[in-house]
């Protein structure tokens, strides 16, 4: 069975699977280097020792194909609009986003400039929105913290805590 | 030679061009035929104006005014220079050969702006996607993506 697309037949057993291998994959979020704006100034505060982004197994890898969380960090310009979304497409199955700041989530200070994507859900599509111009490690450990609950409840539409 | 005196000496050699002080700094304006050739004499003789510190543009509504600002390291001089471009054809000769930075500044006008660099090595864009429509620093350029708030012009 496909064990990417299809989770296994209800049942007893095979739910605890498919929990075993949820739990695994968000606790080994391993998200693309990918900083394009002020925001990536906050996502490597949040990788750094103070606030750790190891101990959520949240571990940065340099290329798209080895990357299962993309945080969008900043002003998406039509031009980058491309590279984002070959980036994305790179990326294997499966894979989640997260649009850290304004700019990713709605374009924030940029919104209706002529070459800004308002929102980078027009491009790629979105998991967690994390507002804030920038959103503080904190926040940004929340949004993650929201997506590994995602991650646990795949049948649950809603994150709220 | 201080740098009055040099820019008199440069009037005297090219008749279209004029200078001013405004503020601390001068400003020679000069024809837009004479644009590379003054550059090149300015970069050549007395202070030496080795480094191309920006070229960038303004839109003043009836022309595009393109401004050099120089500086001459050893001399501790700085000039802008300036001269006023057809709205309709902008079109000037490219001072890349005498300033290498010259190449993405000028580039860079090309995008926003519009204004031909003849002799540039790869005049094309450089910020915006290859595929955009229009120079969008020009007072008349129109966003076909925006979004009109009613009753606005
Ligand atoms: S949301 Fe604010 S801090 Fe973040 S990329 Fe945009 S402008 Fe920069």
């Amino acid at each position: 069975m496909d064990l990417i697309h299809a989770p296994f037949v209800p049942g007893v057993i095979q739910t605890t699977v498919d929990q075993v291998i949820n739990w695994s994959r968000k606790s080994s979020l391993w998200y693309m280097l990918y900083g394009i704006a002020c925001c990536s100034i906050e996502m490597m505060a949040t990788g750094a020792s103070r606030y750790d982004f190891d101990r959520f197994g949240l571990i940065y890898r340099g290329s798209p194909r080895q990357s299962d969380l993309m945080l969008v960090t900043g002003n998406v310009n039509l031009k980058m609009a491309k590279v984002l979304k070959q980036l994305y497409d790179q990326m294997a199955e499966p894979k989640w986003v997260i649009a850290v700041g304004s700019c990713a989530v709605s374009g924030g200070p940029f919104r209706g400039s002529y070459n800004m994507v308002d929102g980078v859900d027009q491009v790629v599509p979105v998991d967690v929105y994390l507002p804030g111009c920038p959103p503080r490690p904190e926040a940004l450990l929340d949004a993650v913290l929201k997506l590994q609950r995602k991650i646990m409840r795949p049948q649950r539409q809603g994150v709220a805590s | 030679m201080n740098l009055e005196a040099f820019l008199t000496e440069v009037k005297s050699r090219f008749p279209g061009a004029s200078f001013e002080q405004a503020g601390q700094d001068w400003v020679l304006r000069v024809p837009a035929a004479e644009w590379e050739a003054v550059a090149g004499y300015l970069a050549g003789h007395g202070p030496r104006f080795d480094y191309l510190s920006s070229l960038t543009a303004v839109d003043r509504g009836d022309r595009l005014e393109l401004v050099l600002h120089l500086r001459a390291l050893a001399a501790g001089e700085r000039l802008t220079v300036k001269t006023d471009l057809n709205r309709e054809q902008p079109e000037v000769a490219s001072v890349t050969g005498i300033w290498k930075t010259a190449n993405w500044h000028e580039r860079e006008v090309y995008d926003l702006f519009g204004v031909v660099f003849r002799g540039h090595p790869k005049l094309r864009r450089i910020l915006l996607a290859e595929d955009f429509e229009g120079h969008p620093l020009r007072k008349d350029y129109v966003d076909p993506r925006r979004r009109k708030v009613e009753g606005q012009a």
